[in-house]
């Protein structure tokens, strides 16, 4: 009785956490231009997507921004981390940690707003470079955090045994660090790359004219009412997540199965 | 040799540390004494603590993201308790994240057509003989929809605290005869707490700021801090008064941080 209870409460939570995405997407096929009456099925507002140019060069920059700023993001957060991992006295690693955290939990508006001070008062122009410079500066920190925990896992028998035999300072780094916290490594970088797509506020701070990523497009557009293309953008955009959550899904899961091998191995 | 190597890894990481982490907190306060002639001054901070408007839109805007939180916190700890009791719990936590993988402008946008005059919501107003209402541009679709978009935040925490528990306790208060809802009120519930509160940060600290909700859903009758900020910045262009905003929601955000425990942000963010 009571198993039956909390299934239909979660049974209706799940619904409503599914229900307008669904909407969305149904509506997408519709053959109607408002989203109150389905009438028929249609590919139509699909083949207006893929003919709109501009929105196909917005989607392009998007994709760009979001793979260039997660590839330099990884790239710097992972060193930061190293160097994090390094430090031996607690209260530097603390106050590192904290400096760290602190674009994890400030509001977007505030990123946004301060951002916006920083370009204007060093005379960078608004636009594709200031919007890559945000996503890589409040992507860092998830990378960070993601892989720390790796490094901290790591043991030092292991780098020391690498020294013992000889390994340079690079070769420690390709041949044995890199390789043991891949897992961290690409688990920031779908990281990075979903704050990337996901987020508004920031951009919306400082994008300027002239340049515009999907999330501005969509606020613009849905200002100004019902629009069917923007349903089957939605569609091809939840193709795209539900593939991405399968790949971060997939790392996860192999990189968990590599550590009950490895468990396996030393009992 | 090695160690002096290993410093200059932390230069790229050290350049961001000071140009994107303390130069940008340091450039708000900056701001915020300046005013639109740009002379320093503080009356941008006398200016809001004498005015009604300024403080009434603050505390507007706390009671908001308070009633907000507080109904994420409802639905979503029976939802993380339930869920923790499946089988597969962990693929229905991934379901429970997967919505938040869906840009939010577009689940914004999909409450605009459910909650429109001839929308989906009405339908079934009308269909149960209530007959339409206005429901879109209203405070309360504001609090629904802003609640919808933060449930999975909420749900997250709380679903690792209770995967933190310790089973062997609630077998203990079971063996020593506690009833189920002593139980839970006894045992679980303060042992999962850390999850609410770290949950009530992810929560409401960006409650205050969602101003895309307020343009888009709220029709620009609730004024939140963050639409607040985001007006004197791209409206009105007055951004010693939108920084004087910004220092306020800082502030707020400490306080809330300081409140919720000292406790490390921990399953605030999907993953």
């Amino acid at each position: 009785m009571k198993r039956h209870l909390a299934n239909t409460y979660l049974v209706l939570v799940f619904l409503i956490l599914y229900a307008p995405i669904l909407f969305l997407i149904v509506y997408s096929f519709s053959q109607g231009d408002t989203m109150t009456n389905y009438h028929g099925f249609t590919w139509r507002h699909y083949q207006t997507l893929f003919s709109d140019a501009r929105m196909l060069a917005i989607v392009a920059n998007t994709l760009l921004v979001a793979l260039l700023s997660s590839l330099i993001a990884t790239l710097i957060g992972t060193l930061g981390a190293l160097s994090i991992n390094r430090t031996t006295k607690r209260v530097t690693r603390e106050s590192l940690l904290t400096l760290n955290n602190v674009l994890m939990v400030s509001p977007d508006v505030i990123i946004g707003a301060s951002f916006l001070i920083f370009f204007t008062m060093l005379k960078i122009p608004l636009g594709f470079g200031s919007v890559l410079m945000s996503h890589i500066a409040f992507e860092i920190p998830i990378v960070v955090l993601m892989v720390l925990p790796r490094l901290r896992e790591m043991s030092t028998s292991m780098l020391d045994a690498a020294q013992d035999l000889g390994a340079t300072t690079r070769q420690l780094l390709s041949r044995v660090i890199i390789p043991f916290i891949s897992p961290g490594i690409f688990a920031g970088f779908f990281m990075a790359l979903t704050y990337s797509l996901d987020d508004f506020a920031v951009t919306f701070f400082v994008t300027g004219n002239g340049f515009s990523t999907l999330s501005v497009e969509i606020y613009s557009r849905a200002r100004q009412g019902i629009n069917l293309e923007i349903n089957a953008l939605s569609g091809v955009m939840f193709l795209f997540s539900l593939l991405l959550v399968g790949g971060y899904y997939w790392i996860q899961q192999a990189s968990q199965k590599r550590k009950h091998r490895k468990r396996e191995v030393v009992s | 040799m090695t160690n002096r190597k290993t410093w200059l890894y932390f230069i790229p990481y050290g350049l961001w540390l000071a140009l994107f982490v303390i130069a940008p907190v340091g450039l708000i306060i900056y701001q915020s004494f300046f005013d639109l002639g740009h002379h320093f001054t503080v009356a941008n901070y006398s200016t809001y603590f004498q005015s009604a408007t300024y403080l009434k839109m603050t505390l507007n805007s706390v009671w908001y993201a308070f009633l907000i939180t507080l109904f994420t916190v409802l639905i979503s700890y029976p939802t993380a308790y339930f869920l923790h009791q499946l089988k597969h719990r962990q693929f229905w936590l991934l379901l429970v994240i997967l919505p938040t993988w869906i840009n939010i402008l577009l689940k914004a946008y999909a409450f605009i057509g459910i909650f429109s005059q001839a929308g989906l919501a009405n339908q079934f107003l009308t269909f149960i003989g209530i007959g339409p209402q206005q429901i879109l541009f209203t405070n309360a679709s504001f609090i629904f929809v802003a609640t919808y978009i933060q449930i999975p935040f909420m749900i997250l925490p709380i679903f690792n605290a209770l995967d933190d528990l310790n089973p062997a306790f609630i077998n203990a208060s079971k063996d020593l005869g506690a009833s189920a809802w002593q139980t839970f009120h006894r045992v679980i519930f303060p042992l999962t707490l850390p999850g609410v509160k770290a949950g009530v940060q992810a929560v409401f600290i960006p409650s205050l700021s969602l101003f895309m909700l307020t343009r888009l859903i709220g029709g620009n009758k609730v004024i939140t801090l963050g639409t607040a900020i985001e007006e004197h910045f791209l409206t009105t262009m007055n951004w010693g008064m939108g920084s004087t905003i910004g220092v306020v929601l800082i502030v707020a955000m400490i306080i809330v941080m300081t409140l919720t425990g000292d406790q490390k942000p921990k399953g605030g963010t999907p993953r």
